[in-house]
């Protein structure tokens, strides 16, 4: 993707972001007796947002020569984040270690093609580790 | 006499076996994450940060500090081995670095960095023992007004060197300042920005945000990276490692240039040690007799940029320590953890905490010395870290990160947070917003919007009352020049090759 269009694409959801912000502050008081309201400073920063975000759309749109966004690596990015939220929804069926293992051995199998066995020893010493270092070690209380 | 008095009760503090052994792990820690390229101090501080609330803080300010400095020292590795900065602060240490490794001094370029941190890095927290307590009284004389002022001054910095676009690093502060409003507002009781989620009414937690953008957002960006690349072998021994008694006297003023500059820089909020090094570099550049040796491989163009970016450490803790506003992502999260443990950083912190404070910059100390002793003979160790698989150290990294966030609120819903930060903090990156000013924008935003209101009631709801006490007045205009630098084509040019 072309920088132009993803500075454009950006602007538009942080000018969203903006027009969220003034509307939901726009209902808070803004001064009352005792000083500055729950409304005044979202306001003023939900307004300077809006504005900054419609900058950065229209220079965009008039910087011919921005250089394009290297998006190399991003699919990987993406099906790492989805493979972790997997594993975040699945925590209150399967455990924190069940949960943890699948992830690694999804990482270590798919994304870094490592044969099954290495996969395997690694999720399941990973995910012991885990379990001893901090429930057992530790005392921190696992999801 | 009271910075004598408070260093020896801080040596009191440093010296406890148990500190010492905090310590000498946060160094050592820190130094294994500089060599490791992809992984910096911040995202490494936000994920131990909810394990730290098992210590004392003592203790756990002594370590996390120690990671902050000791990947400073790790850094350099793999600039002057592998051509690959372990963290940006190390850039500037490839260009001779490498060259000289090239030559066959591997040994010696390691040898020169770690002696200029350590002189550095020790003047460096020389400094801050001795300005950070009188700029805590001086502060001392601050109210709202000339708080927020300073809050906006110290967000301007961080914009003003936050990016290439000074728009786009305003927008992340005003993100930041957004998520630092979400939850109850404490003066009116008025739930604001939650969605109608329970969760969201005591605010999103710093830990969350920080270890989302830092550690899994770097997780991400560098997931399609496949490691395995060829470092030049360190020569074992070190007697190999030693410069040779020329090196010293050819980097004699590096070490002074970069102790001095480093200091200064880390004092101002958003400059960091990545702009420190390559100013020391620049200076050592044009005040040598041989610029020419630059870029071939002179010893001085590695003392130069390494000591300061050591000494940017003691610098940026004197901001963060006696105003409480912090300067980098990774100054954010050491404020974030002393405020999580109980603390109020700022003026009264030195006073109400001396054997905190002191305890710190004896630790630092005691820290650098570690650090030398370290890394002369343990360089060929430290280098294998770099052999370590990254399909072993992402899922732990991801790992860490789930356990470390569940341990603070016992929340699956701040764990799902955390997949939506880490999924922000990668697009950031992609989409060239840099995180730094989010994160301070989080980390200062309800100070912020407090001392604004605050000022507001003492004056009626004048703004007026900003401009018309002559310290806010004189840091709100120049947080505002600092704003308007864009629409000068000279200062812009400047900044922007000061980025470069």
């Amino acid at each position: 993707m072309k920088a132009l269009r993803a500075d454009f694409w950006s602007g538009l959801a942080l000018g969203g972001l903006g027009a969220y912000i003034i509307v939901v502050a726009s209902r808070w008081e803004y001064m009352g007796q005792d000083g500055p309201g729950p409304g005044f400073f979202p306001l003023w920063y939900g307004i300077v947002m809006a504005v900054l975000s419609l900058m950065l759309m229209v220079s965009s749109v008039t910087n011919k020569g921005t250089n394009a966004i290297d998006w190399s690596g991003a699919r990987s990015a993406f099906v790492a984040w989805a493979a972790f939220s997997v594993m975040v929804a699945s925590l209150p069926l399967v455990g924190f270690v069940i949960g943890f293992a699948a992830l690694t051995l999804f990482i270590v199998l798919v994304m870094y093609r490592k044969p099954l066995k290495v996969a395997l020893i690694t999720a399941v010493a990973l995910s012991a580790g885990f379990y001893l270092i901090f429930p057992l070690a530790l005392g921190v209380k696992l999801p | 006499m009271d910075v004598l008095a408070g260093l020896m009760q801080g040596f009191g503090v440093a010296l406890q076996p148990l500190n010492l052994l905090w310590c000498f792990v946060g160094v050592v820690l820190g130094t294994v994450i500089g060599v490791m390229p992809g992984l910096g101090p911040p995202a490494t501080i936000a994920m131990l940060l909810p394990l730290t609330f098992l210590m004392n803080p003592a203790s756990a300010i002594i370590m996390l500090a120690g990671i902050y400095y000791g990947a400073k020292y790790g850094g350099s590795t793999t600039s002057i081995l592998l051509n690959v900065p372990g963290e940006s602060a190390s850039v500037a240490t490839c260009i001779d670095g490498y060259e000289m490794a090239k030559k066959g001094r591997a040994g010696a370029a390691l040898g020169i960095a770690a002696i200029a941190s350590f002189i550095a890095g020790t003047v460096g927290v020389l400094g801050l023992m001795l300005i950070a307590p009188p700029l805590a009284r001086v502060s001392l004389a601050f109210s709202s007004p000339e708080y927020f002022a300073l809050m906006a001054l110290g967000l301007a910095m961080v914009v003003l060197l936050g990016g290439e676009s000074m728009v786009k690093a305003l927008l992340a502060t005003l993100v930041g300042l957004w998520l630092a409003g979400i939850g109850t507002d404490l003066f009116s009781q008025t739930s604001r920005f939650t969605f109608g989620r329970m969760e969201l009414l005591s605010g999103i937690d710093f830990v969350v945000v920080a270890i989302g953008i830092f550690a899994i957002g770097e997780v991400l960006a560098n997931m399609h990276e496949r490691g395995g690349a060829q470092a030049i072998p360190v020569p074992r021994g070190v007697r190999n490692l030693l410069p040779t008694m020329q090196d010293m006297k050819d980097s004699r003023f590096a070490f002074v240039n970069g102790s001095v500059i480093g200091f200064f820089i880390g004092v101002l909020p958003g400059a960091g040690s990545t702009i420190a090094s390559f100013i020391s570099y620049g200076v050592e550049k044009a005040v040598s007799k041989h610029p020419e040796k630059f870029g071939h491989g002179a010893v001085e163009g590695v003392a130069a940029p390494e000591g300061a970016n050591n000494s940017e450490t003691g610098g940026a803790l004197v901001p963060m320590l006696t105003l409480g506003i912090p300067g980098s992502g990774t100054t954010a999260v050491l404020l974030a953890a002393l405020v999580l443990w109980g603390f109020k950083p700022g003026p009264l912190f030195i006073s109400e905490n001396p054997a905190m404070f002191w305890g710190l910059v004896a630790s630092m100390y005691i820290g650098n010395v570690m650090l030398l002793i370290l890394n002369l003979p343990l360089v060929p160790l430290f280098a294998q870290v770099l052999r370590a698989p990254v399909y072993v150290l992402y899922p732990v990294i991801l790992g860490i990160s789930v356990v470390g966030v569940y341990s603070t609120s016992g929340s699956l819903f701040d764990v799902w947070l955390l997949a939506g930060f880490g999924l922000l903090g990668y697009l950031m990156r992609k989409l060239d917003f840099p995180s730094a000013p989010l994160v301070l924008g989080l980390v200062l935003g309800g100070a912020m919007e407090r001392a604004l209101r605050q000022s507001l009631m003492m004056s009626d709801g004048h703004l007026s009352i900003l401009v018309s006490r002559p310290v806010s007045a004189v840091m709100l205009s120049l947080a505002v020049l600092i704003l308007l630098i864009p629409l000068f084509g000279k200062f812009n040019a400047w900044r922007l090759k000061a980025l470069k």
